[in-house]
């Protein structure tokens, strides 16, 4: 039995990016949160005084961005953990929902990650746990750090470089299909292999790209399905977890309990297993995390990630398409990129997504903070459960 | 930048010492300093100095340096298994910083180097002939 079962249903009713993602050097953070927010609005078919709860990760918050848009919330989630936080936000709006705390959530995302106007500062404080152990030893951000684990997990496993390498090939694949991703030129193993080396094992190819851009979503009772613009997703089973603050501390190189144990909450929730799964958005900064991911989950049994993708199961024609929008590799990557996979699995959900899968009826969203720090997880569906 | 709860670990390296705890009511030894065994969420823990034996569980050669790393790229930030049983990240000294010379599970110790006003622990490969670390320290001689 499901823990959800008898609860009342909860819908993503809007669901928009920014029009524009890339290089916005005229938009600020703030900015870029107040046009993600008015495009869900507007594609709920709503406007800002039907908000009465929101949701977003500090800076510049939840109090600045509900004051921005004129919204006097009586319920407030500022949960700052990483890219995965819009996927918790969507699991504690859930909760507010049914209890009845709050009608209509609006979480938002924005992020000057590559122009870097009014951006969140990145490095550690100096006098926390990380800005005293791993920040001394010449580490900057995620590309030094969130990689690490890899040749521990190539090591056991038997993963090579160039199966590591086609995790970029095959999300450029569906890049291609999408007008609005960043790369979208073919490439392949040897190209991934070529490109400049950042951080042995990781190529250039192999990390994610940093873009200034945002998106929202609108979250409410599923009793008022069909009052919107837009069919409703409905929401069926959320998931979370944190494991460590600092790589170095991460309990096992190989596998990622926060991904493991959000992803059993949310497939228990909604009473599915990885099978029922049609279409799936497992966050890539760096092109092992998908491998973690589909391992996590149960997709494929520990070690099998990196041979699964490179047989082509994930990408366009493959049975378990991954990563459609091309993913934080090759479509955009703010620095917190939950938001757009959320944002895919609503288009994949709706029959609107640029490169569109026939007819899913369940798409999972595996989200992840900082390195491996932190994990949300969705399970979305067409159908209420 | 140290707080109170982590200035016995810099104290330890300024006088050449690895020093971790272990909580005296499981024996479990940890890192990073904190006052509560995360193992069993005891406050009752204690200072101890570790052996300094360590191996390379993994690392990256990072190719963009870090502000005040300019002369050492590429350089290998690296995560080494301690003989007691954690894990710490470091970095790699006395090896040249390639995927050929640095393989995991290879043999290390503690040195530590000047960097600044701290004395940072580091890791230089060790001879495969020292003698095998000992029992997880504290197993033996701490009880309940």
């Amino acid at each position: 039995m499901s823990q959800g079962q008898g609860q009342p249903g909860v819908i993503i009713a809007g669901a928009a990016e920014t029009t524009r993602l890339g290089k916005l050097p005229g938009v600020s953070t703030l900015g870029l949160h107040i046009e993600g927010a008015l495009n869900a609005v507007a594609d709920a078919g709503l406007t800002l005084r039907d908000i009465d709860g929101i949701a977003t990760v500090s800076a510049p918050g939840p109090v600045q961005v509900a004051h921005a848009l004129g919204i006097t919330p009586g319920w407030i989630d500022g949960t700052g953990v990483g890219g995965t936080s819009f996927l918790l936000h969507v699991r504690h709006a859930v909760a507010a929902i049914r209890a009845g705390y709050a009608r209509t959530v609006l979480i938002t995302h924005g992020e000057s990650g590559r122009s870097r106007v009014d951006a969140a500062r990145m490095a550690p404080a100096p006098s926390s746990p990380a800005g005293q152990f791993e920040a001394p030893y010449g580490t900057l951000g995620p590309t030094t750090t969130f990689t690490i684990p890899v040749l521990r997990y190539m090591k056991e496993y038997g993963l090579t470089h160039e199966q590591l390498a086609y995790v970029a090939v095959a999300q450029r694949r569906w890049a291609a299909k999408n007008p609005r991703a960043a790369f979208r030129d073919p490439i392949t193993v040897d190209d991934v292999l070529a490109s400049r080396m950042v951080a042995y094992p990781f190529h250039l190819l192999e990390c994610c790209m940093v873009t200034d851009g945002g998106g929202a979503l609108v979250v409410t009772a599923a009793d008022r399905a069909g009052e919107f613009r837009r069919p409703a997703v409905h929401v069926l089973g959320t998931g979370e977890s944190s494991e460590t603050p600092m790589i170095s501390q991460m309990a096992d190189f190989t596998q990622s309990q926060a991904f493991r144990l959000a992803g059993q909450a949310a497939f228990a929730e909604a009473g599915i297993a990885a099978a029922d799964v049609g279409h799936l958005m497992v966050y890539d900064a760096f092109a092992h995390v998908p491998i973690y991911g589909l391992e996590a989950l149960g997709f494929v049994a520990k070690g099998e990630g990196g041979p699964f993708i490179a047989e082509g199961h994930t990408e366009p024609g493959g049975r378990l398409p991954m990563n459609t929008n091309g993913g934080g590799l090759s479509y955009t990557h703010t620095g917190m990129y939950g938001m757009f996979a959320i944002q895919e699995g609503v288009r994949q959900l709706r029959g609107e997504a640029a490169a569109q899968v026939a007819g899913p009826e369940i798409s999972v969203i595996v989200g992840n903070g900082g390195m491996f720090a932190t994990s949300g997880v969705l399970v979305l569906g067409r159908q209420p459960r | 930048m140290p707080t109170p709860e982590t200035q016995p670990f810099w104290d330890g390296c300024a006088a050449g010492e690895l020093r971790l705890q272990r909580c005296t009511d499981c024996s479990v030894p940890y890192f990073y300093p904190r006052p509560v065994c995360p193992a069993c969420g005891s406050t009752r823990v204690e200072w101890f100095t570790a052996s300094g034996r360590a191996s390379l569980y993994s690392y990256v050669i990072n190719h963009r340096p870090a502000r005040g790393f300019e002369d050492d790229a590429p350089y290998a930030i690296a995560v080494v298994q301690l003989a007691e049983g954690p894990r710490m990240m470091t970095n790699l000294t006395g090896v040249p910083s390639t995927p050929d010379d640095l393989v995991l599970d290879m043999p290390l110790r503690v040195v530590f180097e000047r960097r600044g006003d701290v004395s940072l622990p580091m890791f230089t490969p060790a001879e495969p002939a020292e003698p095998a670390p000992p029992a997880p320290a504290g197993a033996a001689e701490v009880g309940r």
